[in-house]
């Protein structure tokens, strides 16, 4: 059985089609990749997937459980985490604490506990500083754990973005073009990073991104979006040859 | 690692501690000057909570509430009516006390979460002139309360003092728009400064719990904080109620330093809740610290300037406008940042000295 799978989904924004019989079939440990040029809907699929829209029509079922309409924290509660297109971090607040804000919904204290500084406020906080500390060392953040998170270079927020959406323990990671604004290098870098996370983690993966290096590079399957209707869906290099896909991106 | 960041911020609230207790006793000195300035000793306290609590609201938690005074209100008529009503039962002035500061936490709180429900749905602007229009729905409320009591119980309404019916030996508590009579004195400073270190306590360790993380989270980004599943009305409700019930107990507790006291548009009324923003906006917002050094500052100077007659309120203005320039001028925070870099230098042999001494001892256990 397939971790994600969609079908038929479509919505309208007014007379706008935005995305239309939408379908998609992510199995577990998968890397998949959802291309497509500019205004073709693929961040309106995200935003779909995580609840910040209601679909207007269509199915979305999460390791077999219909997850279709819910909030969009009851989704993340259901297991799907994701990183936003531009970035979205808790700018006033430390590197260390961006992470725990993401465990929040692993660890629990009460109100009081937390005001009283209670014994298990003292246990659970260690228990989080260590797992938040285990993620930070994973993204090489370790060092800047203290630092405000606006403080971090551009390649960096990417990164703890990444470890954040990684602390709600997701089953199935959304990122919204992770390697926007990156050099070449970074993107190296950040290829590297994603096939490290789904080997340690066994993340299933599904990414939006432009950079067709890093699609080539890690996406074992594609699909691809063009005026919110799928073009063309199957294995990344038959995929990328597609004549259709290839007048979509470039014109006649 | 951990270790010293687990002490950096503790360090923090330490000197915040330390700086209440410093003001405390300045102002402790200051009040033995004049008659005048010692009946402000109460009030100053109820200030700084004020100031303290509404910082939750716009520092912490990032909305804009004008209805502070509001809240204040609720905690000051239930506070004062409770001793009232209480002193019959309980002969123990400190518990009697305690319960009305209590009773009138509690109180605020229930109305913080009930106007909170469908308030907290407005951002910015428009939350700032709702909360505006509930502070003075509050006020004018409670402006046409009549609450007595005699040997049947207590007895309530909305019209005059007859309609109460009372029997021969009933006490009128609240007589509408003559306010609050009889409350028993039972303010006085040091219990002031207790209530301010108990609420920079809840404040600052609730900012540094799970919660208080929640609460800032969406203050950064709100869609960022749902991605992650934090549950805004929650957390936004638990900010805002907690902010209003210390609110409530800032108000019970300037109760019981009045005999009487009025709903007036003096105490209770929209120019009340924009001073409490003005101290919290010029202690730096989101700054506890700060809040509290304004609060006292800006609240004693006006009756310190006393001796320079009609100059005083220029001289009030200037502090306003040097102490805006302070806090928020990137010149004036460059110099600070400067400024804490020398100390700091100059501090380090003693640091070093003692880190040394520590270690050394360490050692020596270790032995």
């Amino acid at each position: 059985m397939a971790l994600l799978e969609v079908q038929n989904l479509g919505i309208s924004f007014g007379g706008l089609r935005a995305v239309d019989d939408f379908h998609l079939q992510v199995e577990k440990g998968q890397l998949y990749g959802l291309i497509g040029p500019n205004g073709a809907g693929k961040t309106t699929v995200f935003n779909l997937l995580t609840g910040v829209y209601k679909p207007g029509e269509g199915i979305i079922k999460l390791d077999g459980e219909d997850i279709t309409g819910r909030s969009n924290i009851e989704i993340n509660r259901a297991g799907i985490a994701r990183t936003f297109q531009n970035i979205r971090l808790f700018k006033d607040q430390s590197v260390l604490d961006n992470v725990k804000i993401g465990l929040h919904n692993r660890f629990h204290y009460s109100t009081f506990e937390g005001i009283f500084r209670l014994p298990r406020y003292r246990k659970i906080e260690k228990e989080m500083d260590e797992r938040a500390m285990e993620l930070l060392e994973v993204f090489e953040l370790e060092k800047e754990k203290d630092y405000l998170a606006s403080n971090l270079p551009y390649g960096k927020q990417r990164k703890l973005e990444i470890a954040r959406a990684l602390a709600t323990d997701p089953k199935l990671l959304l990122l919204d073009e992770p390697a926007a604004g990156m050099n070449p290098n970074e993107t190296h870098e950040l290829m590297d990073t994603i096939r490290f996370i789904r080997e340690k983690f066994h993340m299933t993966i599904l990414l939006i991104e432009h950079d067709m290096k890093l699609v080539s590079g890690i996406c074992e399957e594609l699909t691809v979006l063009n005026f919110g209707s799928i073009l063309c869906e199957g294995e990344t290099d038959k995929v990328l040859q597609d004549p259709e896909v290839i007048k979509a991106y470039l014109g006649e | 690692m951990k270790k010293i960041k687990l002490s950096r911020q503790s360090r923090s609230d330490l000197i915040t501690y330390g700086i209440i207790l410093l003001l405390s006793l300045v102002l402790f000195f200051v009040g033995q000057s004049s008659y005048q300035l010692k009946g402000l000793l109460v009030p100053v306290c109820a200030q700084i909570i004020l100031a303290v609590s509404l910082n939750l609201t716009v520092g912490i938690l990032g909305e804009l509430s004008l209805g502070h005074a509001g809240f204040m209100c609720i905690g000051t008529f239930v506070g004062a009516s409770f001793s009232i009503y209480m002193e019959q039962f309980i002969h123990i002035p400190a518990l009697r006390f305690f319960l009305a500061l209590l009773v009138g936490a509690l109180s605020a709180g229930i109305m913080g979460f009930l106007i909170g429900l469908p308030v907290l749905r407005l951002k910015g602007d428009y939350l700032a002139i709702v909360t505006l229009a509930f502070g003075e729905i509050i006020k004018n409320l409670i402006n046409m309360v009549y609450l007595g009591y005699d040997g049947n119980g207590l007895h309530f309404s909305m019209n005059d003092t007859a309609s109460l019916g009372l029997a021969e030996d009933g006490v009128v508590i609240i007589k509408g728009p003559q306010g609050v009579t009889g409350t028993p004195a039972d303010s006085n400073f040091g219990i002031g400064v207790l209530l301010v270190l108990l609420t920079v306590f809840i404040v600052l360790n609730l900012v540094h719990s799970r919660d208080g993380r929640a609460i800032m989270a969406i203050r950064d980004n709100e869609i960022a904080a749902e991605s992650v599943g934090i549950h805004i009305t929650k957390y936004k409700l638990m900010a805002f109620t907690i902010s209003a019930a210390l609110a409530g107990l800032a108000g019970s507790f300037y109760a019981h330093n009045y005999n009487n006291i009025k709903a007036s548009t003096n105490n209770f009324g929209y120019n009340m809740s924009i001073m409490i923003l003005v101290f919290v906006v010029l202690g730096g917002i989101g700054s506890i610290r700060g809040s509290v050094i304004a609060a006292t500052v800006l609240y004693m100077l006006p009756e310190i300037l006393r001796f320079m007659s009609q100059y005083r309120m220029l001289v009030y203005a200037i502090v306003l406008i040097v102490m805006m320039l302070f806090t928020w001028s990137p010149k004036a925070q460059a110099w600070k940042a400067v400024q804490l870099a020398r100390c700091k230098k100059k501090l380090q042999p003693l640091t070093d000295k003692f880190r040394k001494k520590s270690s050394d001892e360490l050692k020596k256990e270790g032995e």
